[in-house]
């Protein structure tokens, strides 16, 4: 492997790859569609060579994006390779993965771009995607109108008396009550479901 | 009501919205009750959480954004091979949903001719044209026309049978093999007719169903065998955007249209046709797909409904395929042999047609 190379690509997209991930980082959709145009195809042909679809190509390119967005976010987040490595090398693991999931996976996969080690990082997302669901399950296992209350409040940052207007709380003191209420039976949700899971 | 007031507390504090004296007050409280301490540490961690999750669901939902921006941009494509023609592919993103519709109900619509289900009499008011539905609307308008052609059907097709469907097809064989789409065989039997108009009875020798191809054999006592057949079967496959064109039998005279390659692909990635760009309509099923040196390329079989002027046509790589499983199977078949030359390669597009209208014919299925 010529080393020279990698390290020339490297310094060259330095500096615009790193705006291009704070970008992410924030979830800015201009820096976002950037990161998304320059590798998606690339992903989307290694998918389909490799036994499957579409719809599958998207799944794991998102996947491997909110993977990097995580990674975008941490503080000790360093840049040590290009942004097209480092997807490709999650979306090959996420594959290979899937691909044995599903018992078809026979032979070694078409490699296209290097790759760099990911497994740390792709532990780490799958603890996140877990949280996620458990979240997710709990909040709509909620019932309403405490869904809506809290994603109004918490998704939607729409402030106290806005929401007391829309759900029809006479004001906003009654509708700050009836969310620490839904709060209250939220987080006993949550945690049942993430204590057992850890 | 006092948990209530904790919570708003320990939330107050942790968004640091605390006056001096109170956090400092609370701090206390903090240290010297363990339960209060733990509250805070819990609810700490779940606010944690629920921005977490926050965070995860915006950014999930600007993915599918920009990708749907993209998609509608044409600089993704989630449809055949790449293609650099935007245009196109914005056209097929618009129509994507609509043709999602339609797939789903009558998967690709093949292109009967317009004398699906013609009686033999004046049968049009029989019942079993209604079943047809829409694709009858195109039939009932052509029916005048098509009434002019059935006196002269009569001496060929059976007496009380009546036309099922029809197409395209041409000739592979000079004693007479004739390829064509195995969708528009409906019924027992099948006549072809040449460009002059002049009729031949002939069976049906082959059906695929998987790859959608059939083959006739012309047995007619008036079928003089061609001497040889001027264009070549490719075994290759063609190129992205190459120039194509085709003969058929949407009407009762054949017709031309010219069009390009879209796609390596047929639909949804169907591995067996090409897509392509041309302007195809119900009775071009089984009709030769020409390359601009008059080679085939491949059948045409169906078009994408509501998207105009995107078809499909069955590789002409298939046919080979199928030419050996008859063999294999049935050793009448051994002297069939595909034309192997080409001899239209720069002749100029009129006399390339004038030349291979001869081989293509209209194809005629009938049943009881």
């Amino acid at each position: 492997m010529p080393l020279t190379v990698l390290n020339r690509r490297i310094v060259k997209g330095d500096s615009n790859e790193q705006a291009l991930l704070i970008g992410l980082a924030n979830n800015d959709s201009r820096a976002i569609e950037t990161i998304y145009k320059d590798n998606f195809n690339m992903v989307q042909s290694f998918i389909i060579n490799n036994n499957g679809t579409y719809d599958e190509a998207r799944d794991v390119f998102q996947e491997a994006m909110i993977a990097l967005y995580e990674k975008a976010q941490t503080d000790s987040f360093v840049l040590t390779c290009q942004i097209k490595t480092y997807v490709y090398s999650i979306c090959r693991r996420l594959w290979l993965k899937r691909l044995q999931q599903l018992g078809k996976y026979t032979r070694q996969l078409d490699a296209i771009e290097e790759t760099v080690a990911v497994e740390t990082d792709l532990e780490t997302h799958e603890k996140r995607n877990a949280e996620f669901a458990i979240m997710d399950r709990a909040l709509n296992s909620l019932g309403e109108p405490c869904k809506s209350l809290l994603e109004g409040y918490y998704l939607k940052k729409m402030d106290m008396s806005a929401l007391a207007e829309e759900f029809g709380y006479t004001n906003a003191d009654n509708a700050k009550n009836q969310k620490y209420k839904c709060l209250m039976r939220l987080k006993k949700l949550f945690f049942s479901q993430y204590n057992i899971g850890e | 009501m006092d948990d209530i007031l904790l919570l708003e507390t320990i939330e107050r504090y942790l968004n640091g919205e605390m006056g001096n004296e109170e956090r400092i007050y609370f701090e206390t409280l903090r240290k010297n009750t363990p339960e209060i301490d733990q509250m805070v540490v819990e609810h700490s961690m779940f606010l944690h959480q629920m921005d977490y999750y926050v965070a995860h669901t915006n950014i999930k939902q600007t993915l599918k954004k920009v990708h749907r921006n993209l998609l509608e941009r044409g600089d993704l494509n989630e449809g055949g091979e790449l293609s650099t023609k935007g245009k196109v592919i914005q056209f097929w993103n618009k129509y994507k949903k609509v043709t999602a519709i339609a797939a789903s109900v009558g998967g690709v619509i093949a292109l009967f001719i317009s004398g699906l289900a013609v009686y033999f009499s004046s049968a049009v008011t029989d019942p079993k044209l209604e079943q047809l539905g829409k694709d009858l609307e195109a039939v009932k308008k052509s029916q005048l026309y098509q009434g002019s052609i059935i006196n002269e059907v009569k001496s060929k097709i059976p007496l009380n049978a009546r036309l099922l469907s029809g197409g395209s097809g041409f000739l592979i064989d000079t004693k007479g093999f004739i390829i064509t789409n195995a969708h528009i065989l409906r019924g027992t039997g099948a006549i072809v007719v040449n460009s002059k108009g002049k009729e031949f009875n002939a069976s049906i020798v082959h059906l695929n169903h998987e790859k959608d191809l059939a083959i006739l054999k012309i047995n007619d006592v008036d079928y003089a065998p061609q001497k040889s057949i001027p264009y070549q079967i490719q075994k290759n496959n063609a190129d992205l955007g190459e120039e194509i064109f085709t003969l058929g039998y949407p009407r009762n005279d054949i017709v031309y249209g010219m069009g390009y390659l879209s796609a390596k692909t047929g639909y949804n990635g169907d591995p067996i046709s090409y897509q392509i760009q041309i302007s195809a309509n119900p009775g071009n099923s089984g009709g030769p797909v020409f390359n601009k040196n008059g080679e085939v390329i491949g059948i045409l079989s169906t078009k994408q409904a509501q998207a105009e002027g995107v078809a499909f046509a069955v590789k002409s790589t298939n046919i080979y395929a199928l030419v050996e499983e008859i063999k294999k199977n049935d050793t009448a078949f051994a002297k069939l042999k595909l034309p192997t030359k080409s001899y239209l390669k720069g002749v100029e597009r009129k006399s390339q047609i004038k030349k291979l209208e001869e081989y293509v014919y209209y194809v005629k299925a009938y049943g009881k």
